[in-house]
């Protein structure tokens, strides 16, 4: 029996009776079917899981110690790579929380393009998510199919953004760049190969014997321990819990667009699937109202206490030089306080809480992953299962390694 | 419930939670508790019919270094049957970073406390299993700690060969 510095009580796994019929087994921390890496520490009777202990952290990279050392924009870029299959969503409720702290609200025209990227970025991430998972399963071109159509989103993100993955798109109090001029065009040609492409693969697999028999039944958690260890989006919503952040505390425009929360049943992985099919085609119907809606105008606030100033006044003039100084070198000075933000991210309530001291650096950010308490409940929805059903249930858990671990 | 009607009625159901203030809150419901009234109190808001914080949203430790007492924990409660949050503060000395678990209450504390203790080195008393997290057993020291040095290297294995890849000396950004 060994214990660990730092650590309180004995390691769980380091003790094996050798008489015992119990198999103790390490399964990764690179495993080729885990995409992501992560360790299980298993405990099997046959093939049956009697005990599991999921490792995580082989992707930690100090988040929360980098964004105290910058200034507030200086956390945006590292926000992208918390999950990094939906980034443009990180982006929005990092800039979400910074901006409530400060006390600004973004004009009506950003806001409606947040919500248009973001709801691209929740398409791009349900694809990456359900379309692994298929090919864990074997259903390989039910995976290649899906991400065709991540390629297709993939393409407006890159037109709006610049970039496919690392956008650092949002600033605090805007965004950076605004939507093409032939944005309708690019939606709804991406949205038309996306909804072909999603009923092809609903074909494949919601009624293929192999894959409900691997995913019907499997991973089941009830109602209640959901809720107790904190599970939100597709996780929870499988158990029948309409808990939607976009519904139940509408932040940017959702509150005029008009979409519904798919709730499932049973709380079992088929169940997260269909539920994410199913939040896929509100995602495009809000980004078609989004695009419909649209109104002119600016895309960032003008207050020259937040945002750079334009180039040309940098360059032109003396307070836009000083101005420009004054923003980098400081930072943004945010009154001293204290504010938690949720937002609905790809998997679930993405919460941001941030603590200012008055200086224009971030004194605390602590963002809340909702992969990270996913993984909490893995061992619970295991336990007593077989250890084939590891695949598909960590495959529906969507654990992104990046957010998981920030 | 309306912020105001969940700050009253929090006021006549913990009467020895201390306000805070308002406006560096941004109008978001905040409590500060002691510790001796902890696991009561957090049961109390998860049960209590008006209030029914069925979640722990969040857990976390925000070091005040300088400040006594030094850290303070930070629960972010959420009711989702009510619909409205509640954040619960308390504070921990530096020389006696107890506070007692909550993994009784809501199962997600479990990780959550365990990534508190990993980074900040604030214990839980009764926790089941208070183990490292997101570092390895190896870990020395607790990473978030403002007195943590930024640029610490604690490799497990060794780094490479400096005359091989001279590192150039860093500087802070700070």
């Amino acid at each position: 029996m060994t214990t660990a510095p730092g650590s309180l009580t004995p390691h769980r796994f380091v003790e094996v009776d050798p008489t015992s019929d119990v198999m103790a087994i390490q399964m990764g921390p690179s495993h080729p079917a885990s995409h992501g890496t992560i360790k299980f520490n298993l405990r099997l009777d046959g093939e049956t899981i009697v005990d599991v202990d999921v490792e995580i952290g082989y992707l930690h990279r100090g988040f929360e110690k980098m964004c105290e050392q910058g200034t507030w924009n200086h956390c945006f870029p590292y926000a992208d790579r918390l999950n990094y299959a939906s980034p443009i969503l990180n982006n929005v409720g990092l800039a979400l929380a910074v901006e409530q702290l400060a006390g600004i609200t973004v004009p009506e025209r950003c806001q409606y393009i947040r919500v248009i990227g973001g709801e691209i970025s929740r398409l791009s991430d349900h694809l990456t998510c359900l379309g692994m998972a298929a090919s864990e399963l074997g259903a390989i071109s039910a995976a290649f199919y899906m991400l065709e159509a991540r390629e297709f989103l993939y393409d407006i993100v890159e037109a709006i953004t610049g970039a496919r993955l690392t956008v650092t798109w949002c600033r605090l109090g805007g965004v950076m760049k605004d939507l093409p001029a032939d944005m309708a065009e690019r939606t709804r040609f991406a949205l038309k190969q996306t909804r072909r492409i999603l009923a092809d693969c609903e074909r494949l697999l919601a009624r293929n014997r192999i894959f409900v028999d691997r995913m019907a039944g499997v991973g089941i958690i009830s109602r209640g321990d959901a809720i107790s260890y904190g599970l939100t989006g597709p996780l929870l919503r499988a158990t029948g819990v309409a808990y939607d952040v976009r519904k139940a505390e509408p932040y940017l425009v959702y509150d005029r667009m008009d979409f519904t929360v798919p709730t499932g049943t049973s709380g079992d992985n088929y169940d997260r699937f269909m539920v994410r099919m199913a939040e896929m085609e509100q995602s495009m119907r809000i980004i078609e109202q989004a695009l419909a809606q649209v109104p002119p105008g600016p895309i960032v606030i003008t207050d020259p206490r937040f945002h750079l100033p334009p180039k040309g006044e940098v360059y032109g003039s003396i307070e836009g030089l000083m101005n420009h100084f004054k923003l980098v070198i400081e930072g943004q000075k945010i009154p001293a306080g204290e504010v938690y933000v949720a937002t609905e991210g790809g998997n679930g309530e993405l919460g941001f809480y941030l603590v200012s001291d008055g200086s224009g650096r971030p004194y605390r950010v602590r963002v809340r992953p909702p992969s990270f308490y996913g993984m909490g409940a893995l061992g619970e929805m295991l336990r007593g299962r077989m250890i084939a059903d590891i695949i598909t249930t960590f495959g529906q858990i969507n654990m992104i390694g990046g957010e998981c671990d920030h | 419930m309306t912020p105001d009607a969940l700050r009253q009625r929090l006021a006549t159901l913990l009467p020895g939670a201390r306000p805070f203030p308002d406006d560096s809150a941004r109008g978001q419901v905040v409590i500060v508790l002691e510790r001796e009234a902890l696991p009561d109190a957090l049961r109390t808001l998860r049960d209590d019919p008006e209030i029914r914080c069925e979640q722990l949203s969040d857990l976390t430790v925000v070091d005040y270094r300088g400040r006594t007492p030094r850290f303070e924990v930070v629960y972010q409660l959420y009711s989702i049957a009510g619909n409205h949050r509640v954040r619960v503060k308390v504070p921990v000395p530096e020389d006696d970073a107890v506070v007692p678990t909550a993994s009784g209450v809501w199962k997600a504390a479990n990780w959550a406390e365990r990534e508190a203790w990993d980074m900040f080195g604030v214990r839980f008393a009764g926790h089941p299993d208070l183990r490292r997290i997101l570092m390895y057993p190896e870990f020395v020291g607790h990473p978030l700690r403002k007195d943590y040095p930024l640029h610490q290297r604690q490799p497990l294995v060794p780094e490479h060969d400096p005359i091989a890849t001279p590192w150039a000396p860093r500087t802070p950004i700070r």
